[in-house]
């Protein structure tokens, strides 16, 4: 186990964790501090501005990437964190191996996952996430000619529907479960600023020929050993399209898992954050989707605040105070606009799984009470995934909440949970 | 204010396993029995243990007790062994050197006068069974006769089946104990002919003179790798440990799960603070297992967690009686093995309560005998 | 930039280096990339390292996910 220590370790190099990164290794006149940006995937990006086989071709995107090649900033890259032993330490572990990293600070920018929710076909291979789809692709998955439905809830179905009709993609259909209304209410924020405004109406002209139904949800996918239709309720009514892959999310959730492991306080669903974006636990910072789904360009401004704040510059910090608030308003925005419709509690047939890692059915899942129940008694929640997928759906189908976190906050190797000063010497 | 006075005759405080069981072989002979729990069925020890059906030789009463058990498992799993997620891996204990050698061979005699079937495992035959242990060590003894139980389905299956005869399920929390009554959280009194305390580690809080001490332990288990290993290992030196009554200490403990799921263990700690991991204790409990498995470094790890055993000074369970509390009954103190003896605990307490000649000889369980056993460890 | 070859279930297959394994994959034109508990067909969901269900075996180590994994030249993935 290799051993690190640095003044300051971000977790997540989406948008969040790189404006954390680039101001606190901004310092002029100053001595550098020792910083690391860490992150399960191969590069710099998260999510959102996930890097593919091409160039991002989003501006803001490329000028933060490019600021986060600095030297004074340790890229650890493909390493996810297991595990926190407490003394302001972290177990991670790459592919080749393990690390104990000691920090001073810490800022976590864990960013966000999409919710899935359970309706009959969901497993099917070619049912994929809106983001996990266009991750897919950015990868170099051939989608030109494909024909693809988009479904769920989220400004990201449009993102995601452009980027894949650029691609070539054939969208037969985006399916926004939300109501006119709601998405009115939301449209009507947008106008409050110039630059969302901007990107609404250039989704607008990319998608015009793309139908976007609202109120409309798929209820079931067809298919033998892959995705060959589906059938989506649009205002009461079934339509049925034939299509090659679906893009399938209903909004984001934040990745709290290592945030609750070190003791951070958790409230509707957020890590709770005070105005320099410092939790309740000394010396632990966070920023961007985990402080409450807002998207960019408050995950720029909390991580920039954040990065400022742990490299003690305060008075810097301050001056973005303003800009953030406007930001929170659209987050605000966003949950009211997106909220989850009832009807999609019942979209589950009995035999419709609800735990993929162990196979467990809807129907064995709601004879229980609890979390707990259902896991002990079900085995929902016990596979690898550790309950991330089916915990987020229970959690919006029958409001359990799943226990705390405990290591590995990841599934993770065996050995890299074992601390140096155990390790059996090598013969 | 007192509630249901008559619907039950019996009231047993904990649906974990042994509490079910407990629940179970009084319905059977027509008692009418109610079960209290405050979160679900097998939640507590039940849940967070390794499911070893198994016999253990640390005295003859243990010896007794989990041999008798054993084939009561074996028979309320031959039907629907499904049910118990049940698999008949056997034990290999495993001897590291020579002296860990003469032991097994020891432990081979004791188990054939008592008519348990085993098998000395040579050094050769050790690696064709087990090919991934580190090849250094001795050999081992094989005892085909244990196996593998999911014990939260089995509790379960136990609760339900009482429940099949009449018995009933009330959700709360006991707090305190009362003559001929346990008060809950919520204020309600619930009043009982006879009152079975059956709550594992928390037996304590409820009768506070009891010799018993919570004794922490952590398991870990891996994602599928069917075949990595076959048999429910266990180092010998694993029964000097569970009898420890001072210290932190691990030892060597690997099984197969049914799904192919691989369950590491074991640790044992006194005056736990709390149920958090312990990550250094976690740690030295790997390495220990790492040494005798080096492959186990490489399996994706999905799950750690603690649960707390209930631990009497002389390693033996309190089936019997309350002293000096009329009514009371107790089913506690398993340590490490609850889900082996709830079945016999269920029988020997059956019979002292329904006044029958028991299966086994009762006096070394009796809760009484704890009197005694205060003189001794403070000696 | 030159493409880089990697095997799935034995068949060769080009890859654009940095192309996750799951893409390979998918170029070798292959649907299931692990079997359910029951046995169905499962791929992909999520496409960053959350759900599992992109697990197959890399270089003879077993549940490796592929769609946080870059392929790299000689690469031997199996499904499952």
């Amino acid at each position: 186990m290799r051993k690190l220590s640095f003044d300051l370790v971000i977790i997540g190099a989406g948008p969040a964790g790189l404006a954390a990164a680039v101001e606190a290794t901004n310092l002029t006149g100053r001595a550098p501090l020792k910083v690391a940006l860490l992150d399960d995937n191969p590069v710099a990006g998260g999510q959102v501005w996930r890097g593919g086989l091409e160039k991002s071709p989003d501006r803001e995107a490329r000028r933060w990437l490019e600021q986060a090649t600095r030297p004074n900033l340790h890229h650890l890259f493909q390493t996810k964190v297991v595990a926190a032993p407490g003394d302001h330490r972290l177990l991670a572990e790459s592919p080749t191996e393990g690390l104990e990293i000691s920090y001073k600070k810490l800022i976590l920018a864990t960013g966000a996952r999409e919710r899935f929710l359970p309706f009959p076909g969901w497993t099917l291979p070619g049912v994929m996430g809106v983001g996990g789809l266009q991750a897919l692709v950015k990868g170099g998955l051939p989608i030109a000619g494909k024909k693809v439905v988009v479904a769920g809830s989220g400004p990201l179905l449009l993102a995601v529907a452009a980027y894949l009709k650029q691609h070539q993609a054939q969208v037969r259909l985006i399916a926004e479960q939300t109501t006119a209304k709601n998405l009115a209410g939301f449209g009507l924020t947008l106008l409050g600023s110039a630059s969302k405004l901007a990107q609404a109406v250039q989704l607008g002209r990319e998608l015009i020929t793309v139908p976007y139904r609202t109120a409309s949800w798929v209820v079931e996918a067809h298919g033998q050993h892959h995705l060959e239709s589906v059938t989506v309720c649009q205002a009461g009514r079934l339509h049925q399209y034939k299509c090659d892959y679906m893009a399938v999310g209903f909004g984001l959730v934040p990745n709290l898992e290592l945030a609750g492991l070190l003791g951070c306080s958790l409230q509707n669903g957020r890590v709770t954050v005070d105005q320099w974006q410092t939790t309740n636990q000394p010396d632990i910072l966070a920023a961007g989707e985990i402080t409450g789904v807002g998207g960019v360009d408050l995950a720029l401004l909390e991580g920039r605040i954040a990065g400022l704040t742990a490299s003690d510059r305060p008075e810097q910090a301050r001056v973005l105070f303003r800009a953030r608030r406007r930001w929170q308003g659209f987050s605000q925005a966003l949950e009211s606009g997106f909220a989850l419709q009832t009807a999609l509690k019942t979209l589950s047939r009995p035999g419709t799984l609800v735990c993929r890692c162990e196979d467990v059915s809807y129907a064995e899942v709601q004879s229980h009470q609890s979390w707990r129940s259902a896991k002990l008694h079900t085995r929902c929640g016990m596979g690898p995934c550790q309950g991330r997928i089916c915990g987020t759906a229970t959690e919006f189908l029958w409001g359990w909440s799943v226990g705390a976190a405990r290591p590995p906050v990841i599934t993770a190797r065996l050995g890299n949970l074992v601390l140096e000063q155990e390790q059996v010497p090598e013969v | 204010m007192p509630l249901n006075k008559s619907a039950w005759e019996v009231l047993v405080i904990g649906a974990g396993i042994v509490g079910a069981a407990c629940a179970l072989e009084l319905a059977k002979a027509g008692r009418r029995v109610a079960v209290l729990e405050q979160d679900c069925v097998g939640s507590g020890a039940t849940a967070a243990g390794m499911g070893h059906v198994v016999v253990m030789d640390d005295s003859e009463a243990q010896l007794q007790l989990t041999d008798y058990s054993r084939t009561l498992w074996d028979e309320l799993t031959a039907m629907t062994p499904d049910r118990h997620e049940f698999t008949r891996c056997g034990t290999l204990w495993v001897a590291a050197d020579t002296e860990e050698f003469a032991a097994v061979w020891q432990k081979q005699a004791l188990y054939q006068r008592y008519g348990i079937a085993s098998q000395v495992i040579d050094r050769s035959e050790l690696y064709r069974l087990e090919p991934n242990l580190r090849p250094d060590l001795a050999g081992g003894l094989l005892v085909p006769g244990d196996s593998v139980v999911y014990p939260p389905r089995s509790a379960r299956y136990l609760l339900e089946s009482c429940l099949a005869l009449g018995g009933q399920l009330i959700a709360g929390r006991a707090v305190q104990l009362l003559p001929g009554a346990v008060r809950l959280s919520d204020g309600r009194v619930l009043e009982s002919e006879a009152i079975i305390v059956a709550n594992g580690a928390r037996s304590v809080e409820l009768v506070p003179e009891l010799a018993i001490r919570p004794k922490k332990g952590h398991l870990l288990i891996t994602d599928r790798y069917p075949g990595f290993v076959n048999h429910q290992l266990v180092e010998l030196g694993y029964i000097k440990n569970a009898h420890s009554s001072e210290g932190d200490s691990v030892a060597f403990n690997v099984q197969p799960r049914a799904t192919g799921q691989i369950l590491i263990g074991s640790s044992r700690q006194f005056d736990a603070p709390d149920s958090e991991i312990d990550h250094p204790l976690l740690s030295k409990m790997l390495a220990r297992a790492i040494e005798y498995m080096p492959g186990l470094v490489e399996l994706a790890t999905v799950r750690v967690w603690t649960g707390f055993r209930a631990a009497t000074p002389d390693g033996l369970p309190l089936i019997g009686p309350c002293p000096n509390r009329p009514g009371l009954w107790l089913a506690t103190g398993h340590e490490g093995l609850g889900i082996t003896t709830s079945l016999g605990t269920a029988r020997l307490l059956a019979a002292q309560m329904l006044d029958q000649p028991p299966p086994l000889d009762c006096e070394p369980f009796l809760p009484s005998r704890t009197a005694r056993i205060n003189e001794v460890s403070h000696a | 930039m030159p493409e880089i070859q990697v095997s799935i279930n034995g068949q060769t297959v080009r890859v654009r280096p940095g192309s996750p394994v799951a893409v390979a994959v998918v170029l070798a034109g292959q649907t299931d990339y692990r079997h359910s508990v029951q046995g169905q067909a499962r791929g992909p969901l999520c496409g960053m390292g959350i759900c599992y269900e992109c697990r197959v075996t890399i270089n003879g180590q077993p549940h490796r996910l592929s769609c946080q994994t870059p392929c790299e030249e000689g690469m031997q993935v199996m499904t499952t």
